[in-house]
This record gives C-alpha cells, sequence and structure tokens, in this order.
C-alpha cells in the first residue's frame, strides 16, 4: 500500500525571487520587467499604502463606510494585477479594491463602492470586472463561467479572482476550480492567504499543510508564492496567464501573506488572536521595505521619487474624496429602477410612491 | 398545428431560441448525450454541437456561477437543474448573485439566465424531487418566477424567459411532461411573462391556481357546474410578478374567490394574492378568500402523497364554503 500525501505536500516549496533583503535568490526566474515597469511597481505599492493610510483615517472621521484594510497585501494585489492585459477580467473579493483602481476604477468610485453608492459599482468600459464579493467563494464558480466564455468566444484572455485562506474552506471554491479544470478554462484562480479568516488561524482551517496543494485535487496547476515578494507573485501570474492562454488550463495561485491591519474598520481587534511577535515577524517581510531596497539597490528608486508617489496619492485621495462627496445622494427610486429592464406593475407602483416621498 | 406534450414543447422552445441566437448555451447535469433525465434536451447536443449543448461537472453552485460568469460574457445561459429540489445547493447563485447582478452594478452588468427545472409532486419520487419552492424564489427582488400549465404555454413562455434580459426561473411541472398533449404551433412565438391567463370564464366565483393546479382547478370548475356554480379559472403562468390585474378584474365581478396552491399553506405565493385581494378589492367581496394549499410538513414521503396534495375535492369543497358564507 502506498501513502502519498507527503510526497505530495513536499511538491508544494514557496517560490520566492526576492528574499527580506531585497536580494535576488532565484535569478532563473526573475521576469522579463524593464526598469520603468519596476519603477512603476512600486510607485502603486507606495501609492496603495497611502490610500489604505488614508482611507482608515477617512472611515474613522466617518467619511467612507465598509473597507477592509490592504497593507502588507500589496505585493500579492499589485504583482498579480501587473501581469494582467486590460481585456483580462477581474473577480475580485472584498479586500480586493487596489486591483481595481490600477486596471480602471477611478478612486472616487472606489470611495463610492466604501460609501454604499451604487455609482461606485457602474464601472467604466474598460474595466472588464464585477465589483468586491462579499459572499466568501462566489466569486470562484463564476470565474469558471467567465473563463469558459473566453475560451468559447476564442479570446486570448483570463479571468481571474481572489479569496483568502478562509475561502480554502468554501464548497465554491472547489466547485470553481474544478469546473475551470474540467473544461480548461483560462482562469486564474488567486488564494491570498494572510493567515487568519477573521480571527480563525489557516492551521484551524485546514489539515492541509499548503493551500496551492488543494489544485491537485482539481487535477490544474498549483503554486505557493512569497506572497511579500512583488516580483515572485508577478512571475507565477504571468505564467499562469501564459499558461491559460494557450491553452493549458487554470492555475491555483496562493501568496503567502500578512494584513498588517484589522479584518475590517467594523470593530475587528486583531490583538485578540494575533501575537505581537507574529506581526513583528510579519513587519520584516513587508513587500514594500523589500522592493525598496531591491531597486535602491539598482539606483532606480530614492526618497524624492518616494515622496513624489507620496504627494500624488494625498492629492489623488483628496480630490476623489471631495467628488465622492459631491455625488448627488443614491434615492430609492434609483434602486427600483435598476432590478429590472422592465418595471414589473408591482415596483411601477411602488416608483410613484417613492417619486413622491423623494419630492419633497 | 403539432401535438405536442410539455416536455416536447419544451425542448422545442429550447432548439428555436438555439436556432435563433448563438449566444444561447444549454448546460447542466446529464443534458448532453444523454438529453437530460427526462429528455428535455434530447438531440439538442447533435444539432447545435458540444460547444453550445454541454453537460457540466455535478455541482448545482457551480452550474450556477457558471451561468453567471457566461452572462458576463455576453452569453444567454439556460442552464438546466435537475430537480427543483436540489435548489438550495444552488440558492446563493439565484437569490444572492444572479438577482442582484443588474441592482448591485447600477445596470452596468445583466443576468438574461433561464433557470430551467422540473418539480411538483405526484409522481413518487423520492425525497427532494417533488417539493414546491416557488415561493423561495418568488420572495426573492430581481428573478421572475414562471411556471407553466400547459404544451402551448410552457413553448411560448420558454422562449419568452430565454429572450429577458432578467434572470428567469422556469419550473415544469413533471406530472404535466407527459400527462397530455396539446396543440403547439411549429413556428415561434412568444407567450408573455407576468400575464395571467384565464383558463375558464365564469360569474359567481375566481378560483385562482397556477402549475398543475390549474388542472384540478378546471375539473372542480366542472363539477362545480352541475350544481349550478359557475367558477372563473385563472391561470397565474408567472408567479413572480404576479399578474394582480387580471385576478382583481376577475374578484370584482365574481365577488368571490379561492387560491389554489400544490405548496404547504405557509409555502408557495397564495398568501400574497389573498393579501393583494382584500387590500384592493375589500368592498367588492361576498366572502373571505379562501386557500387551497398542502398542510405545513415536509413534503410527503410519497406513500401518502395522494392524500397531502390538494386536489379537485378539496378546491370544490371551499368552494362551496364561499358560497354559502
Amino acid at each position: 500500500m502506498k501513502h502519498v500525501l507527503e510526497n505530495v505536500e513536499s511538491q508544494f516549496e514557496m517560490f520566492q525571487i526576492l528574499n527580506e533583503d531585497g536580494k535576488i535568490v532565484n535569478k532563473d526566474d526573475m521576469p522579463d520587467l524593464s526598469d520603468e515597469d519596476l519603477k512603476e511597481i512600486m510607485r502603486r505599492m507606495v501609492y496603495t499604502r497611502i490610500l489604505d493610510q488614508r482611507s482608515i483615517a477617512l472611515n474613522r472621521q466617518g467619511r467612507l463606510g465598509f473597507y477592509a484594510p490592504t497593507a502588507g497585501q500589496e505585493a500579492s494585489q499589485l504583482g498579480s494585477q501587473f501581469a494582467l492585459e486590460q481585456e483580462d477580467f477581474i473577480l475580485p473579493g472584498y479586500r480586493d479594491v487596489p486591483q481595481l483602481i490600477w486596471q480602471g476604477l477611478p478612486l472616487y468610485q472606489a470611495f463610492l463602492f466604501s460609501k454604499g453608492h451604487f455609482h461606485g459599482n457602474q464601472f467604466p468600459e474598460k474595466l472588464h470586472a464585477l465589483s468586491p464579493q462579499i459572499i466568501i467563494g462566489a466569486q470562484y464558480v463564476q470565474t469558471a463561467g467567465v473563463a469558459l466564455g473566453f475560451k468559447k468566444r476564442g479570446k486570448k484572455n483570463v479571468a481571474i479572482t481572489y479569496t483568502g485562506d478562509g475561502g480554502t474552506s468554501q464548497g465554491d471554491f472547489y466547485e470553481g476550480i474544478n469546473f475551470a479544470g474540467a473544461y480548461k478554462a483560462p482562469a486564474i484562480f488567486i488564494v491570498q492567504n494572510n493567515r487568519f479568516a477573521i480571527s480563525v488561524p489557516v492551521e484551524k482551517q485546514t489539515n492541509s499543510k499548503t493551500l496551492a496543494q488543494k489544485s491537485v485535487a482539481a487535477g490544474i496547476e498549483g503554486i505557493q508564492v512569497d506572497g511579500m515578494d512583488v516580483l515572485a507573485v508577478y512571475a507565477a501570474t504571468k505564467d499562469a496567464r501564459d499558461r491559460a492562454i494557450n491553452g493549458d488550463g487554470p492555475t491555483l495561485i496562493e501568496t503567502l501573506t500578512y494584513r498588517f491591519g484589522p479584518h475590517t474598520m467594523s470593530g475587528d481587534d486583531p490583538t485578540r488572536y494575533r501575537t505581537e511577535e507574529l506581526d513583528n515577524e510579519w513587519a520584516k517581510k513587508d513587500p514594500l521595505v523589500r522592493f525598496r531596497k531591491f531597486l535602491e539597490g539598482k539606483k532606480l528608486w530614492s526618497e524624492e521619487d518616494e515622496n513624489k508617489v507620496i504627494d500624488e496619492a494625498k492629492d489623488d485621495i483628496k480630490k476623489a474624496i471631495k467628488q465622492a462627496e459631491e455625488q448627488p445622494k443614491q434615492k430609492v427610486t434609483d434602486l427600483i429602477g435598476n432590478m429590472y429592464e422592465e418595471l414589473p406593475s408591482n415596483l411601477q407602483e411602488q416608483m410613484e410612491i417613492y417619486k413622491e416621498k423623494e419630492s419633497k | 398545428m403539432a401535438q405536442m406534450t410539455m416536455i416536447q414543447a419544451i425542448t422545442d422552445a429550447m432548439r428555436t431560441e438555439l436556432k435563433n441566437d448563438e449566444n444561447v448555451l444549454v448546460f447542466g447535469e446529464d443534458v448532453g448525450q444523454n438529453g437530460g433525465v427526462f429528455r428535455a434536451t434530447e438531440g439538442l447536443q447533435d444539432e447545435f454541437g458540444e460547444d453550445r449543448v454541454f453537460d457540466t461537472p455535478l455541482a448545482e453552485s457551480g452550474i450556477g456561477g457558471l451561468a453567471i460568469g457566461l452572462a458576463l460574457q455576453g452569453f444567454r445561459p439556460v442552464p438546466e437543474i435537475q430537480f427543483f429540489g436540489f435548489v438550495y445547493e444552488v440558492m446563493d447563485s439565484i437569490s444572492g448573485q444572479m438577482a442582484r447582478l443588474r441592482y448591485r452594478s447600477g445596470g452596468h452588468h445583466t443576468a438574461p439566465i433561464t433557470v430551467r427545472a422540473p418539480f411538483g409532486g405526484g409522481v413518487h419520487t423520492p425525497e427532494m424531487h417533488a417539493d414546491s419552492l416557488e415561493g423561495l424564489m418568488a420572495q426573492q427582488p430581481g428573478l421572475k418566477v414562471v411556471i407553466p400549465s400547459t404544451p402551448y404555454e410552457a413553448k411560448g413562455l420558454l422562449i419568452s424567459a430565454i429572450r429577458d434580459n432578467d434572470p428567469v426561473i422556469f419550473l415544469e411541472h413533471m406530472k404535466l411532461y407527459r400527462s397530455f398533449r396539446g396543440e403547439v404551433p411549429e413556428e415561434e412565438y412568444t407567450v408573455e411573462i407576468g400575464k395571467a391567463d384565464v383558463k375558464r370564464e365564469g360569474k359567481d366565483v375566481t378560483l385562482i391556481a397556477y402549475g398543475a393546479m390549474v388542472h384540478a382547478s378546471l375539473k372542480a370548475a366542472e363539477e362545480l357546474e352541475k350544481d349550478g356554480v359557475d367558477a372563473e379559472v385563472i391561470d397565474l403562468r408567472t408567479v413572480s410578478p404576479i399578474d394582480y390585474e387580471t385576478v382583481l378584474e376577475s374578484v370584482k365581478k365574481t365577488g368571490r374567490a379561492v387560491v389554489i396552491q400544490e405548496a404547504q399553506r405557509q409555502a408557495g405565493v397564495a398568501a400574497n394574492v389573498m393579501a393583494e385581494i382584500q387590500e384592493k378589492a375589500i368592498l367588492h367581496l361576498e366572502a373571505p378568500v379562501l386557500r387551497v394549499a398542502a398542510p405545513d410538513t415536509v413534503y410527503a414521503f410519497s406513500d401518502a402523497e395522494e392524500v397531502w396534495l390538494p386536489n379537485h375535492s378539496d378546491i370544490v369543497e371551499k368552494v362551496n364554503a364561499v358560497m354559502n358564507f
């Protein structure tokens, strides 16, 4: 009798290109990125970190609504997004607003999403994406469909989706990767393993040593990546994308990462379930620190560059929050109007009632 | 005109739309080479190819998600849920996702999806196959819920559903699949969603029903005629949105109403119909509005099914009660 679990698990080693000191440890897999690309990735990570800090402050001032902090996960989020083409389709989880922004969602609309205004979800034509999914795992089954659609249309594009470590426990997670595998659909499934599903540690989520190995059961490629190393995440996503559009099917990418902040700004207190030691251990792996060291070593990044991005981000945020706050208040009549292509009689009747109410 | 069973009319509707629109895709468990467990998709894969008519892995939530993803790519998915009792497995994809897609995107995305499924009692199925769960669907804003009672309507309503730009739940009563034939035009035609049909005109009492209960109501009306009671029978055809205009017009004429559903008393849509009648036509009523429904238990084990399911005698009894009030 042969027991294979240990052998299977040992195959999933963490893929890394830059170590914590910003040194290349894996020259062979170094992606082909120009100096401009490298600087742009850094710019986006710094910008997104500032956006996170300002969003938390705005939430505390009551000027934003629902917000899930992103600091710590920039490499996972932006490294993967940087590997996409504009026509690719993103199905994000609730923490994945940065990917939408860098794929073309205007900042003021991201703020409107947070404030609970439907205009935040009326995406510009060039952005092929859904608004962030709230039901954990639902986006995984939808991704199989979007990807199959690309295949049926003969397009060289991918559907990419995101969930967290907790999401891998959902039935929809497995149904999604299994469907995409069965149809050899061009999909990329990203699991940002930030070690805690709200408070439950990943060790209590599953007996799997890695989340990447769950790909084996679905018969698709899987890889575990250092999610604090933006080059590794980029390279893994680019490889998955190339194989997907080549007809080689979907890939599951687990990124090992950490959210520095709380689960959301709605009362979560991470000190109830995470130790200071663990926080400190992961702070050393900060994706911005590591990539900054790497770029400074190549003389591609300076304090001046950094300050320029910070100013740019702060300026954009100021304008965007103003624009979001100037948006006309959402009306119940707008909500009624968005239910069906043609209003059925019950809603016609209710439309009249709310028109009257809202005219006062 | 051709004589068809309801299942043939349903196949014919899908064939018509697969021909009309290359974006129409038909898929589900066993719908490909096997033609579906009821043969609703018989021959469609051979005719239109595996790209358009295909099998899915055995997972209802996956089927629902697949439909949403394909809709986002501009397709018109027509997924089959093998039995509607399995809908609990796909509730999030239906009620949590496709019903809300237009709304949550402010009209940017739509879900032109038709979810087809057999349901309904009287055919001695195992558990979870026969339940009338239309009430669950009708309670979800964003969906339309259609239940045909004849082959003619099945074809016309299904074509309308597939062409609709919002999600439609299309429920096919298993007992009606092959129990009788009806005239069905071979050419394409539509029956409007959201419009009830007066199946029998009468002046004394209005019977409001849908699905298999339309036939029980017609049988009851025949019996009542012998006793001198002239019953009008309304087939709702769509249980969300409900055509209250037709219902109210009839009730204002007859002054009496009985609402009939196969679902349990606490389920279905009868309570909504009764509430609307009392809100909008109470001064026209000569008697309370009564209802015929199954008892509030889990769906009957098939050995007790015949007594559990409402039938024409139950309807006659309730009509006599409102006539003699």
